[in-house]
């Protein structure tokens, strides 16, 4: 169980989160939708410790993140794997030492399994031929694969997708989605993603829950979210200029 | 961070192969600049001293002062202000960089500890590499001292040697490389920290390297006041402590 509570986050004079309050069951998929600079990366990041809310707690099985000593902490993150909006590859590593990153520093695994665990997680998001690549050498939709697959290496139970499929292709993106899908089921885990792709959205969510002015101001199915008469839903998803959020 | 940092010695040994990366980084990779530098350096001073002495004081004590001139001042201060040009830039735009593109919160959300993983091997590398830089400086500016001495100055290699030989004390040379194990200290630290506190984009790398390298350089020199006091007290007492015990 991952609950959020009351999560207030600034930065100077501007509020990014503002009380933010969502519950996530263990296994379950939730998927974040929300405008341009509405906060979901920073509320991500806050789930996975990497930022500190001005007030508020997030609490995992029981533990709350924020107070967590050193060592218990490291101890969640292990557990964690998170996708970057814009990957975070390690530049000065080749594509397979990033894949094999966290099983190497953090869980000393033996490195005759980490070449195997990182052959199949590349194969995995198709990119089995690129292992001794530089980040740097490989396109922008690849990267974004590569990172996916440095997430789901050490097989965490809690995965953080931010925007997993932006800047893919859609047959790429239709691809990725199968396989967070697949992911999610297989492993069990409770998964929170943010997207501002919508097909992405209903094809991987549990639940769609709707970011806006710093609180979540909607959850539903996917069912539910395709038929929602919200008006601050419905503007998002329609692609409507004319509503209650206004284009900043 | 220091405290951080010095904690995460404990994991010294199983870094090993972090810190021989940086080693090579910061010291292989710069021996041609410090040998440039120190050459120059020495054969200046040779010069300076040459003229200073004229008419006032015997040419054979010229290699002695020059040597002690370069081993306790000029080549650990100017080896560590060339050094902190070069790898303090070097660490801060490399490390501003990974923090602007978020390979430092990756790392963390890995449970690596970048203080761990980035910063303690490269300040030990700093250490090792500058007090190993600072011997070869202190060799090739003497050299350089000499070459101009016997090159221009019609002196003989053995006068200037056997000036040399008589002012040096082993503990000019061992104060010297204390002090460039400090300014090691301080180039690598500096280097990580505005590295680390980087923001923004590319113009956000850009500040922090600049402000590494200045304040990397004016704390050098702070710190070469202060442990140039410190020592010379340490020695003057200590040689007080054997006067006395000898009588
Ligand atoms: N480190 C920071 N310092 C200052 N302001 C920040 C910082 N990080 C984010 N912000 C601000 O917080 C707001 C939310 O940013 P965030 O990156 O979470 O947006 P987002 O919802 O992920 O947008 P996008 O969909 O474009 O990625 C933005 O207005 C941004 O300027
Ligand atoms: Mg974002």
């Amino acid at each position: 169980m991952f609950t959020i509570e009351k999560l207030h986050k600034g930065f100077g004079p501007l509020t990014v989160l503002d009380g933010l309050d969502l519950e996530v069951k263990t296994g379950q998929s939730v998927v974040i939708i929300g405008q341009s600079g509405c906060g979901k990366s920073v509320l991500l990041k806050h789930c996975a410790v990497l930022m500190r809310p001005d007030s508020g707690k997030i609490i995992v099985d029981g533990q709350s993140l924020f107070e967590l000593p050193r060592r218990d902490l490291m101890a969640y993150r292990q557990r964690v794997g998170v996708l970057f909006q814009f990957g975070a590859l390690f530049d000065s590593m080749t594509v397979a030492e990033n894949v094999g990153f966290s099983l190497k520093e953090s869980l000393r695994v033996k490195p005759a399994r980490i070449k195997e665990v990182v052959e199949e997680k590349l194969a995995l998001v198709g990119l089995s031929e690129i292992g001794d690549k530089m980040p740097a050498e490989i396109s922008g939709g690849m990267k974004k694969r590569v990172a996916l697959a440095r997430a789901i290496a050490a097989e965490p139970d809690i995965l953080l997708y931010d925007e997993p499929t932006t800047g893919l292709d859609p047959i790429t993106a239709m691809v990725i989605n199968e396989l967070i899908v697949d992911v999610n089921k297989k492993l069990g885990v409770t998964s929170i993603a943010v997207t501002h792709d919508l097909a992405s959205a209903f094809k991987i969510a549990d639940r769609i829950v709707m970011l806006y002015q710093g609180k979540i101001v909607y959850d539903g199915s996917p069912d539910e979210t395709r038929v929602t008469t919200d008006p601050i839903v419905h503007q998002f998803i329609n692609g409507l200029s004319a509503g209650p959020i206004a284009v900043r | 961070m220091l405290g951080r940092t010095v904690a995460a010695l404990r994991h010294l040994f199983s870094s090993l192969h972090l810190i021989l990366a940086q080693m090579y980084f910061t010291g292989v990779k710069s021996i041609w600049l410090v040998m440039v530098t120190s050459v120059f350096t020495g054969g200046v001073s040779a010069w300076q001293a040459g003229y200073q002495f004229k008419s006032y004081v015997p040419m054979r004590y010229l290699g002695g002062a020059v040597g002690k001139a370069v081993l306790i001042e000029l080549a650990p201060v100017l080896t560590a202000l060339v050094m902190a040009g070069r790898v303090g830039a070097g660490i801060a735009a490399e490390l501003g960089t990974m923090k602007v593109t978020e390979q430092i919160d990756a790392m963390e959300s890995m449970a690596v500890d970048p203080i761990r993983y980035l910063v303690m091997p490269r300040f030990v590398a700093g250490i090792i590499m500058l007090t190993v830089l600072t011997i070869l400086a202190d060799f090739i500016a003497i050299l350089g001292a000499m070459g101009v001495a016997v090159g221009f100055m019609e002196m003989p290699s053995e006068t200037f040697m056997n000036g040399f030989r008589q002012l040096f004390l082993m503990r000019d040379f061992l104060a010297g490389l204390i002090k460039a194990a400090g300014f090691g200290a301080i180039i690598a630290f500096m280097g990580c920290y505005f590295g680390f506190a980087a923001e923004g984009g590319a113009e956000g790398v850009g500040r922090s390297t600049t402000h590494a390298v200045v304040s990397a350089a004016v704390l050098i020199l702070v710190a070469d006041y202060v442990l140039a006091t410190l020592l010379f007290q340490i020695c003057s007492r200590s040689r007080n402590y054997i006067r006395g015990s000898g009588r």
